[in-house]
């Protein structure tokens, strides 16, 4: 216990004496949830819409003036015919447009189903995905108003369709994937990184030499990271919540403890990346190459998985992020508790097992 | 059997199909220094890799104070106070950090062993919390000795500590080693530095990895029977051109200030060099016969291992 | 005798530590010239000046008749370099390492393939001339690492200890080249830890705390300290490194 200790201190002494990697460690991850973040934010400020309106009736004068006094529309065009949809939209005139179902306010009321449709322009995807959540969030609004009295659900049906891009997931999906992606980046190449320096300068030598066991030295490694990979996980949840006004409607506890399961697997996963690169470059390589594209790619972060072709869907499941975005969406935004996400814990439970078991296997207790 | 602190039988290992070691055996007693002797390249470094068990051996076996260093390697590690080639501590830590880490990894305590590596330590306290990478070369190297030292071993293998030190902070190093020999420790080590056969008491002489010679130094000396003529002058360079250019092709080599010359079969008299330097108009020579040094005895050795071509190279 | 290196009061500082304390030294055309000092006695610092990779803080210093302030990089087509840690690609072959340096000098192609071959010659390695470096024993890289940071005829070679764990056939070899490149009217300056190799030398210049303590030919020098040797030399002048 006293030699674990004294190489968690160690461990300690080294992050501490290398500020530059701190200010990175730190400051990355923060940068990254800023930028992404703005860009999706920023954006939804007086969008371009045209409006198509078959009804003309009181309810679909309302919805648009509902939408115009929202602060994010403008309506640029009153369309008379669907022929036209096209040209607005290509022509930059409209980023979507909102289409009423003819007899919209005759049919509200009853079994039949009011239609709105939103033809929105992906080409610009993020955009065209704050723009329909956006309305689907006024038209929700609206309709709950209407349906105060008796409550009736899903009166209005909103059918969206996002032509060169269908199927959006929602605004709430990128800053879980972001967290997901920096958190496991980071992490796993904090571990890579300084096993693979111990033997690019010599001081693993002298460390197999000692009496240490592989899993002693494996544990050192990680522990003082959890520590900083904790509290960078409380600095992105933090941004999120105060910043992007991310809620957590589910338990901050079962919050937490996801965070630190998920960055002590991903700082596993950096360990087992060290016990195969030879250096720093390559430690860094690995854990670019095979966490980050896959991440951003494979993990339903920007393209939903259920679009991948069988064999990337099939290939999504052996990314860990893809659990994790999907425990904290569930805790966060879904406000659901352990009982609806305890299989991804479970998932990401065994991978953190399987990781550390395979480091301390994999450990090279000779130089070659 | 008692008496031996390593063993080893048959030691051959290669890299990418390249001999580095071929057939090394040799044995050395407890509580001596045994100097392994040879340029870089003769295999010094994967041989005391092998003795530390960070390697393995290809063929044949080491054995340290009795522990094979494949089987054994856990207790091996313990009883060995191995210094790599390279700087080998933390560079970001403190003399001090580096010193306690490393006690605590081996379950001591700095004070616990503090009469072993007092000598050692003494150099270096007033530089305690200065970081590791900050020191200079040679107290780099004694840092690392003191790391070895911490967990009392009973044997010191050290890889090329003295390369690239400068020619004070060796000798320091050399006291140091010899108080350590005087309570008790066995020392093994690796030098690229001919004159440091000299402060070993048994010696190998190393080439292209195998062992061309094991003995003490004047024994290997004496052994040869090399018959050598030492020439000083004021043009050395001069004096050794022209020597090259004796009718009985001996040997002329460079030794410091003077040429060294080993006659071949025919044999050479002061008398006949004297007189064939004069003849060439060089006044000023000093002929005069002297015992050959370890380095002498490298010299014809390699040389004749790269002349029968035995050393697989051929260049 | 031509002076192609000539300092006086070369200083360098980094921040308060003064590495090159006031140096005043020259060097003649073809002399080999030995520094010799500790680790941490300032001679890579000044070695580097001389290169026109450092900038002295003060001092006026010309090599090859130009200024190390104003002309360092003409001063860097003059000289040549190799350092212990200086290696050739290892991953090139021979003629392919000696081509890409010709190249680097802007050496013509067909004095290139001139140079191979003299080389070729002088060092025997035409039978291998296409084996990648790697391959080669230490020794061998240094006496063709030597040859090639002399192709182009600079006017001084500045060697940082060339024969570090050499062999001692092999490092005589190498010292046969330099005395030849110096017998061409190339002046060789050389640091090194090998004590016998100082003796080769024809002046040495032994540096300590920054500071030059002696410089002298290896005679006039054991003269002057009574002793027997470089060696003793060295070890009555240099202090024990300062941590």
């Amino acid at each position: 216990m006293k030699r674990f200790a004294g190489f968690v201190i160690k461990e300690f002494l080294h992050i501490f004496r290398d500020y530059r990697t701190m200010v990175i460690l730190f400051g990355i991850p923060v940068a990254q949830i800023l930028i992404f973040g703005f860009v999706i934010t920023n954006e939804i400020r007086d969008v371009d819409l045209a409006v198509l309106d078959m009804s003309r009736d009181e309810e679909t004068r309302g919805i648009t003036e509902r939408v115009e006094a929202s602060g994010y529309f403008t309506i640029q065009k009153r369309l008379e015919s669907p022929g036209e949809i096209e040209a607005v939209l290509r022509s930059g005139t409209a980023r979507a447009v909102i289409v009423f179902g003819q007899r919209f306010a005759e049919r509200l009321p009853g079994e039949d189903k009011a239609q709105i449709q939103i033809v929105a322009d992906a080409s610009d995807p993020n955009t065209a995905t704050l723009v329909t959540n956006y309305l689907n969030a006024i038209f929700t609004s609206y309709e709950m108003e209407l349906v105060k009295p008796s409550p009736v659900p899903h009166l209005i049906e909103t059918q969206e369709r996002m032509v060169y891009n269908p199927n959006m997931e929602g605004v709430y999906m990128f800053v879980p994937g972001t967290m997901a992606m920096i958190l496991m980046l980071i992490c796993a190449m904090m571990t890579s990184i300084t096993i693979a320096r111990e033997k690019e300068t010599g001081t693993m030598e002298t460390l197999l030499v000692s009496p240490l066991r592989p899993f002693q030295i494996i544990a050192g490694k990680i522990t003082p990271y959890i520590v900083l990979s904790f509290i960078n996980a409380i600095t992105i949840l933090l941004l999120s919540y105060f910043v992007f006004g991310l809620p957590v409607h589910g338990s901050l506890v079962l919050l937490l403890a996801q965070c630190l399961l998920y960055t002590v697997m991903a700082l596993s996963l950096g360990i087992l990346i060290s016990t195969v690169s030879n250096n720093q470059v390559t430690a860094m390589m690995i854990s670019m190459f095979t966490l980050m594209i896959p991440t951003i790619l494979l993990s339903g972060f920007i393209y939903p998985v259920e679009n991948m072709p069988p064999l990337l869907q099939w290939l999504s499941y052996i990314m860990p992020p893809r659990y994790f975005i999907e425990i904290i969406k569930n805790i966060m935004i879904k406000g659901t508790g352990i009982l609806f996400v305890w299989q991804q814990t479970l998932v990401i439970a065994a991978m953190t097992v399987v990781f550390v078991g395979a480091s301390v296997l994999n450990f090279k207790v000779r130089l070659e | 059997m008692e008496d031996v602190a390593v063993k080893a039988e048959g030691i051959s290992k290669a890299y990418n199909g390249h001999r580095v070691l071929e057939n090394i055996s040799f044995q050395i007693e407890k509580g001596e220094v045994f100097g392994f002797i040879g340029p870089d390249g003769a295999g010094k470094t994967t041989l005391f890799r092998i003795l530390s068990s960070l390697i393995l051996p290809e063929k044949g076996e080491a054995f340290v104070y009795g522990l094979n260093v494949v089987d054994k390697y856990r207790d091996v590690r313990n009883i060995t106070g191995y210094v790599a080639e390279r700087f080998s501590l933390y560079r970001d830590l403190t003399v001090e950090e580096n010193i306690r880490f490393f006690a605590t990894v081996f379950g001591t305590t700095l004070s616990e062993n503090y009469d072993l590596i007092k000598d050692v330590y003494r150099n270096l306290e007033p530089f305690k919390n200065r970081r590791a990478g900050r020191l200079s070369g040679g107290m780099k190297q004694k840092l690392a000795l003191c790391r070895a030292l911490i967990h009392r071993p009973q044997i010191l293998l050290l890889d090329e500590s003295t390369t690239g030190v400068d020619a004070v902070s060796r000798r320091e190093f050399w006291e140091m080693l010899h108080k350590l020999k005087a309570g008790g420790m066995t020392i093994a080590l690796t030098t690229s530095y001919m004159d440091e056969a000299a402060k070993c008491d048994r010696v190998a002489l190393l080439y292209n990895g195998r062992i061309m010679k094991t003995g003490s130094p004047d024994g290997i000396a004496d052994s040869f029977g090399l018959d050598l003529i030492q020439v000083r002058s004021q043009r050395l360079y001069a004096v050794k051109k022209e020597l090259e250019k004796l009718p009985s092709a001996p040997s002329v080599s460079l030794f410091g200030d003077s040429v060294h010359v080993i006659s071949g079969e025919k044999g050479l008299s002061l008398e006949d060099i004297e007189g064939f330097l004069k003849k060439r108009g060089f006044e000023d020579t000093q002929v005069e016969r002297s015992r050959p040094g370890i380095e002498d005895c490298f010299l014809a050795l390699s040389r004749g291992y790269k002349k029968k071509g035995t050393d697989g190279e051929g260049y | 005798m031509e002076k192609v290196i000539e300092a006086v009061d070369m200083t360098k500082k980094f921040g308060s530590f003064v590495a090159n304390d006031s140096l005043t030294f020259n060097v003649g055309r073809g002399e080999i010239f030995g520094l010799l000092g500790a680790n941490g006695a300032g001679k890579t610092t000044a070695i580097r000046i001389m290169c026109g990779l450092l900038r002295p803080t003060s001092g006026k210093i010309t090599v090859a008749g130009m200024n190390v302030y104003r002309q360092a990089e003409r001063i860097k087509r003059r000289i040549g370099y190799m350092s212990q840690s200086f290696s050739l690609y290892e991953d090139l072959t021979i003629l392919e390492n000696i081509r890409f340096y010709g190249g680097i000098y802007g050496l013509p192609e067909r004095v290139i393939r001139r140079k191979s071959q003299e080389l070729a010659e002088k060092l025997d390695f035409w039978r291998i001339r296409n084996s990648l470096i790697g391959s080669l024993p230490p020794g061998w890289k240094q006496k063709l690492s030597f040859s090639i940071a002399v192709m182009h005829r600079p006017d001084i070679v500045f060697l940082d200890e060339p024969t570090s764990g050499v062999d001692p056939d092999t490092r005589r070899q190498f010292w046969d080249l330099i005395y030849e490149t110096a017998a061409e009217g190339i002046t060789v300056f050389v640091t090194t830890h090998y004590m016998d190799e100082a003796e080769y030398c024809e002046r040495v210049c032994i540096m300590a705390d920054g500071r030059i303590e002696a410089t002298g030919s290896p005679a006039d020098l054991k003269e002057l300290y009574g002793a027997g040797s470089i060696d003793d030399v060295f070890v009555k002048i240099a202090r024990p490194p300062r941590g």
